[in-house]
């Protein structure tokens, strides 16, 4: 692997979780120096309290709402290892949250409707893998197409409306909390999901597979690896993972929302990835890094609810924020550092 | 070095093919309609339409849409229909090509206030009157297009206010979900809002931030408000539109609080969910926005055939809406 850093890398998780930590300190800065709510009042960043028999909170919200990208951000960077991309997550997040809703609707019961939207998630993922990998379409361009129909065939799915849906399994995969851990059930998933594809990817062959693939597909494939099933495995697991999310989504608001369900979330999912220590040209992955990163994404929306920054301002010091995870995560910029301090320059 | 290189190569990558490819996709207005422009013998009972909607991003956009196109079916009006799909770009384009198919009328909802001022001038030319739907846009030249039909965001927030305070007595604490920012019915549902509540000195909105006009913003944003310093003593909620509102319930019964009776809520569009939320006492009050045009739209097209004086300004029938008015009949009626 020859874009491996040449040095003793830190662990790329590292960097986005230093972000977080960063937030919470500004965080915690501005409720301290508030005076009003000191470090654990209501009202502070880091108080947690009881609503309704569970734990709420600022941190609660952020495990909620970021698990949902988190999710996601695991499918994409299995895709962004195998040197693809999946533009078509959000718009697969509407179509399954749209096929679990209308089917209960039309009085299928619940675990059948969340059976059937990943279903839906996967045959969404493969069209896109088989696009990819029969036709040798570019993914950016296979998966595109999806992202822009996508979201037509959800309203089609509909009938052009948000519809809306009482059924207490269905709503517990967004709202649920369980007896014995009652953190929100979406981040369980996410821990879920993350700990069984990394368990696969770890464990088993498949992991080496992938990042071979990633790495040199030539290469790869004589040495064995069948570069269309790994396309077509990796797609359909990206698009059950939009399924999940797609189904948490709808859970949360009790409806389904066709025309904003996961809108532009495959971009957050392509940051978490690549803030976790992703590379975009294949091969180099980090799971775990990934789903530090999406939750990093989700400490800068809850900052930004928290401090009161208006939504026309936000993006700037969301920007910032990220513009300097990226270049402390950068190996050019630390061997940079390194060099410098030992004398020799390149 | 290499990885950077190769980053760089690949968002240029994927830049230059995302503009590759969002051509095709670019809606030509005739694709939907028959592509031959048939108006060489403009015969004096049937006559040509041409209509360009700004997207379907929503629930009242679909149904405003369908509103048009039913009631032309209804008329037997031919009607050239294009979706912008949300861009700007595509809507001038489309009304190019109606100006070139010799269209008798051009209706458009504009996408954004600014940027009209030339194709308007070249419809001028083609003496093809023009007629603005549910937005406004900001040209030099009153005689532009001919008249606007829509609601007035800034009463809707007025009303939304003088709502509020009726049901308060003046008295209130007011977290606020502004809309998208920078689209014109965020703006002016705020400042309508602002005007309402200027009369009333214990008014006041202590909590105010965008939920993007979506449901799960609104409930996500609403949380962050119960949870912050000043949570515990909002009582009113103004929501400008009716989906933030019904996320915004679903965060306040998360927080074992009691929408529509310990937080008042009024929020702006009257869908059908905020009338089933009325009816169940979560959601006090919606100043109904309406949606359907089509006859409107088309009541105006046959008066200025006739060669009937049409106002400037042509405000679309809009009531309030409070809990005691939602009997099951109103419900069933609502379309959208």
């Amino acid at each position: 692997m020859a874009r491996a850093a040449p040095f003793k890398s830190i662990p790329s998780q590292l960097f986005p979780l230093a972000g977080i930590l960063l937030l919470f300190a500004v965080n915690i800065a501005f409720d301290l120096a508030g005076g009003r709510v000191g470090l654990t009042r209501p009202g502070a960043f880091l108080h947690i309290g009881i609503a309704d028999g569970v734990p709420s909170g600022a941190i609660i919200d952020i495990l909620n709402y970021g698990s949902g990208i988190a999710i996601l951000a695991i499918g994409m960077t299995l895709v962004t290892a195998s040197r693809g991309v999946d533009l078509s997550l959000g718009s697969i997040m509407a179509i399954c949250g749209a096929v679990a809703v209308e089917l209960l609707n039309h009085g299928t019961p619940a675990w059948a409707c969340i059976a059937a939207a990943l279903a839906a998630g996967l045959l969404c993922g493969l069209w896109n893998g088989i696009l990819i990998s029969m036709l040798d379409l570019q993914p950016f361009v296979a998966t595109l197409v999806l992202l822009v129909c996508g979201r037509g065939v959800a309203q089609m799915i509909t009938l052009g409306q948000t519809t809306a849906f009482h059924d207490p399994l269905l709503e517990f995969v967004g709202l649920g909390r369980l007896a014995w851990l009652p953190l929100p059930l979406p981040f369980i998933l996410a821990l879920t999901i993350l700990s069984a594809t990394l368990f696969i990817v770890r464990c088993t062959r498949a992991g080496l597979t992938l990042e071979s693939f990633g790495d040199s597909p030539v290469a790869a494939r004589f040495a064995g690896v069948q570069p269309r099933i790994v396309q077509l495995a990796i797609y359909g697991f990206s698009g059950m993972c939009a399924a999940v999310s797609g189904l948490i989504a709808a859970a949360n608001i009790k409806a389904a929302d066709p025309f904003n369900c996961g809108r532009n979330s495959e971009l957050g999912a392509i940051f978490a990835a690549v803030v976790g220590g992703t590379a975009l040209t294949g091969g180099r992955f980090s799971l775990s890094g990934a789903f530090i990163g999406a939750f990093l994404l989700q400490t800068l929306t809850t900052t930004m609810y928290a401090r009161d920054v208006s939504a026309d301002v936000a993006p700037l010091p969301q920007a910032m924020v990220i513009l300097a995870v990226c270049i402390a995560a950068s190996p050019k910029l630390r061997q940079r550092i390194r060099d410098w301090r030992s004398g020799t320059r390149p | 070095m290499k990885i950077f290189r190769n980053l760089a190569l690949t968002l240029a990558l994927i830049c230059a093919s995302g503009c590759e490819d969002k051509k095709p996709q670019s809606p030509a207005p005739s694709t939907s309609t028959t592509p031959a422009p048939a108006s060489s013998t403009p015969s004096t009972s049937k006559y040509m339409v041409g209509f360009s909607q700004v997207g379907a991003e929503s629930g009242w956009r679909t149904a405003n849409t369908k509103s048009i196109k039913d009631e032309a079916a209804k008329r037997g009006i031919e009607l050239k229909f294009s979706d912008a799909q949300g861009d700007q770009e595509n809507q001038i384009r489309a009304i190019r090509a109606f100006i070139q198919q010799k269209v008798d009328f051009i209706a458009f909802s504009p996408k954004t206030q600014d940027g009209w001022q030339q194709v308007l001038e070249e419809a001028k030319k083609a003496k093809i009157p023009v007629i603005l739907t549910d937005r406004e846009v900001k040209v030099t030249g009153d005689d532009l297009y001919v008249t606007f039909i829509g609601s007035d965001f800034v009463e809707e927030g007025k009303r939304a206010a003088e709502w509020l305070a009726k049901a308060t007595g003046g008295k209130a604490t007011i977290a606020e979900l502004q809309g998208t920012p920078g689209a014109a019915p965020a703006i002016d549902r705020k400042k309508g809002f602002e005007l309402g509540i200027a009369a009333f000195p214990g008014m006041k909105i202590v909590k105010s931030q965008s939920g993007n006009f979506e449901r799960s913003k609104g409930k996500e944003v609403f949380e962050a408000f119960l949870r912050s310093p000043e949570g515990p003593s909002i009582d009113c909620l103004y929501a400008h539109n009716d989906d933030m509102a019904l996320g915004a319930i679903q965060a306040i019964e998360a927080a074992g609080k009691k929408p529509g009776k310990d937080i008042k809520i009024v929020s702006i569009d009257g869908v059908r969910d905020a009338f089933q939320a009325m009816a169940d006492g979560k959601l006090n009050c919606s100043v109904e926005c309406n949606p359907l045009l089509g006859p409107q739209l088309f009541d105006v097209i046959e008066k200025l055939r006739k060669g009937e004086h049409v106002e400037k300004h042509l405000k679309v029938q809009d009531s309030v809406y409070e809990q005691s008015q939602v009997t099951p009949e109103v419900l069933k009626s609502r379309q959208y």
